[in-house]
């Protein structure tokens, strides 16, 4: 419980926060500041210095709740992650002679880069990975077909405020959508985390991105989170925890906080949350056991960088290859012809992006010069999708639908990109090569920019489509 | 860490899908990845890099995906070390972890050239020409990573924790 927030002139606090209880002393030291402390010593014990979010979760998690921004702490995760990459985890790992991870209830492993299978190594690996999860005891297994890992970790309410969250993925920061420090860390790290429970992280500095105004129609977090990419930079949030606040991620659902916090990573940050609210706490309403409590930064905590945006005049965005950062509004783009419209991933494969699509599909055709591929999240996503009618309106105007799991983003399979091949993907990154030959062009949008783009055969602007 | 070196220079935001495309990671034999280092920004690269050579780029150097196999395949194509502006930070966990050193020099992305023949001395902290006319600072490795570096890595560091060795 926060009670007051007073300045004292006292070196080694710059900024308190009194605990609820002691209004009247309060005053006294509003009056008296420094003096008073050094008077009455043991009011020094409920005085704790502000402290962002950052800073309780990892000072929480290392027991060292005095840990401050730039501290390295040794933090034990609450939950651990990994996907295809569990196979080079484990091949670290066997390097140890342990029986089995220090916390197999705490580690989560998702097949979803390469799924169904690609290759016969794919296959190997597969199997490999299947085995060791019953060798280990790790119950917390989804296999291909299930979804992406970032995906199933937020719907599956794996993921709860407040917590460290650790994956061998970059976009691991989407779970900060539910108000829980995530993370990215390599596969040989994550071997020392299942041998010995814990890893250094150094505190973050905090980056507070608010954002106000509603979204037009036609502009989603999405074109949101392209602009931001454009202001910040692929390295602005280098190294820190960006905090999402104000009246527009206040009406974001869940969906749309889980894009902002999954392309915070395409510039720098360690971690991104929104900062949890009302629709977190109904997130996770008749979970077991119940979330009671979320964790914030103090009001007055130390921000080491601030920015705001307006998003009430913000059209559709487009980012250009090669960079996410190069992005500009739709028609700047107009007249670039598409081979291949792709919409999915862990940015944009979830329900209200299928819907999106939709929306602007009903009634139409894909072009004739181009294909649509579309990637539901996970099985969930898809059935819902499907009870909707959604996956039918897709399908009727010529899109195709592949099985949940991570698609062509990554440029392994079910889509490649061929030389010269142009693709507009509702997916995070448009980096040279990544979905196939270094001679493709990655364009990035919203799904609904996507789909418009889908049914002229060219980059187009969805909210003609849009009633 | 000291030898002489031919330096491959790149520029800022160099990110994992140039290091080692997505399409080769099915394979996860090091030599195999090695055979691809940086196949998506320089296509000689992995046939002309030499053991000891150093990579020099300027800001934020192995930006994106957490694909440990970047820096499997440059150690095992021979780089020595990256020296770079600042490095994004999975990249540069990665590296501490699979005993690769990783860099900062503010200046030697500026102060060298692609083909440059240069010496890495981390006890003097330069990067300098063979005739001493080009010299960079680098930074020393942060003390609470220099441990896990110094033990070779993350695994001999933690089987020495776990008083495996």
């Amino acid at each position: 419980m926060i009670g007051y927030l007073v300045e004292i002139p006292f070196p080694a606090i710059r900024k308190v926060t009194l605990l609820s209880g002691v209004d009247q002393l309060c005053c006294t030291i509003r009056l008296a500041s420094s003096f008073v402390i050094l008077k009455y010593p043991h009011l020094v014990g409920a005085i704790v210095a502000s402290r962002t979010f950052a800073e309780k979760v990892l000072g929480r998690a290392s027991g060292n709740p005095k840990a401050e921004a730039g501290d390295v702490v040794e933090a034990s995760p609450d939950l651990v992650m990994s996907h295809e990459n569990t196979y080079l985890v484990n091949k670290s790992f066997s390097e140890f002679g342990l029986d089995r991870p220090w916390d197999p209830n705490r580690i989560v492993v998702v097949l979803d880069h390469r799924t169904p299978a690609n290759s016969v190594q794919t296959a190997s690996v597969h199997a490999q990975i299947r085995q060791l999860v019953k060798d280990y005891g790790i119950k917390r297994f989804f296999d291909a077909g299930e979804g992406i890992c970032h995906q199933l970790l937020v719907e599956e309410r794996l993921v709860r405020p407040g917590q460290l969250v650790l994956g061998t993925d970059s976009h691991t920061t989407t779970a900060g959508a539910v108000g829980s420090f995530a993370t990215g860390i390599g596969a040989t790290e994550m071997a020392g985390v299942w041998a010995t429970g814990s890893l250094w992280l150094k505190v973050p500095e905090t980056f507070k991105v608010e954002l106000s105004g509603h979204l037009p129609k036609g502009v989603y977090a999405k074109d949101v989170a392209l602009r931001l990419a454009a202001i910040v930079g692929p390295s602005g949030a280098d190294y820190r925890c960006i905090e999402f606040d104000g009246s527009l991620v206040q009406d974001l659902p869940i969906a749309g906080r889980m894009v902002l916090c999954n392309m915070s990573m395409e510039m720098g940050a360690k971690a991104a949350i929104v900062v949890p609210d009302s629709v977190t706490k109904e997130w996770f309403r008749g979970n077991v056991p119940p979330v009671t409590a979320v964790v914030r930064s103090d009001p007055d905590a130390d921000c080491e960088r601030r920015i705001e945006v307006d998003v009430l005049r913000l059209s559709p965005v487009v980012a250009g290859p090669h960079k996410v950062e190069d992005s500009k509004s739709v028609d700047k783009f107009k007249d670039v012809r598409i081979d291949q419209a792709f919409i999915g991933t862990c940015t944009n494969g979830r329900l209200e992006d299928l819907i999106a699509a939709a929306q602007v599909l009903k009634g139409r055709k894909v072009s004739a010069e181009c294909r649509l591929i579309v990637t539901p999240a996970s099985r969930k996503v898809l059935a819902d999708a499907l009870d909707m009618g959604v996956v039918q309106t897709i399908v009727a105007a010529g899109g195709t639908l592949l099985p949940p799991g991570c698609g062509p983003c990554l440029g392994s399979h079910e889509g490649v990109l061929g030389p010269g091949e142009v693709c507009i993907s509702s997916s995070n990154r448009n980096f040279q090569g990544r979905m196939g030959s270094e001679d493709a062009e990655i364009y990035l949008a919203s799904p609904a920019t996507v789909a418009a783009s889908a049914v002229e055969g060219k980059i187009a602007d969805p909210r003609r489509y849009l009633a | 860490m000291s030898g002489k070196a031919r330096i491959w220079l790149f520029g800022d935001d160099v990110n994992t899908d140039l290091i080692i495309p997505g399409k080769y990671l099915d394979n996860y034999d090091p030599a195999h990845l090695a055979a691809h280092a940086m196949e998506g920004i320089n296509k000689n690269f992995a046939n002309d890099v030499s053991n000891g050579d150093i990579i020099v780029a300027g800001r934020n150097f192995g930006c994106g995906s957490s694909r440990e196999q970047a820096v499997i395949a440059l150690k095992h194509a021979g780089v020595e070390a990256v020296v770079a502006k600042s490095f994004a930070r999975i990249f540069y966990r990665n590296a501490i972890n699979l005993g690769f050193p990783v860099i900062v020099s503010g200046t030697a992305s500026t102060v060298f050239k692609d083909g440059d023949s240069a010496v890495l001395d981390m006890d003097s902290g330069t990067l300098s020409s063979r005739d001493g006319a080009k010299v960079a600072a680098v930074e020393q490795i942060p003390a609470h990573v220099k441990t896990i570096v110094d033990a070779g890595g993350l695994v001999p560091y933690i089987k020495r924790r776990l008083g495996k060795n």
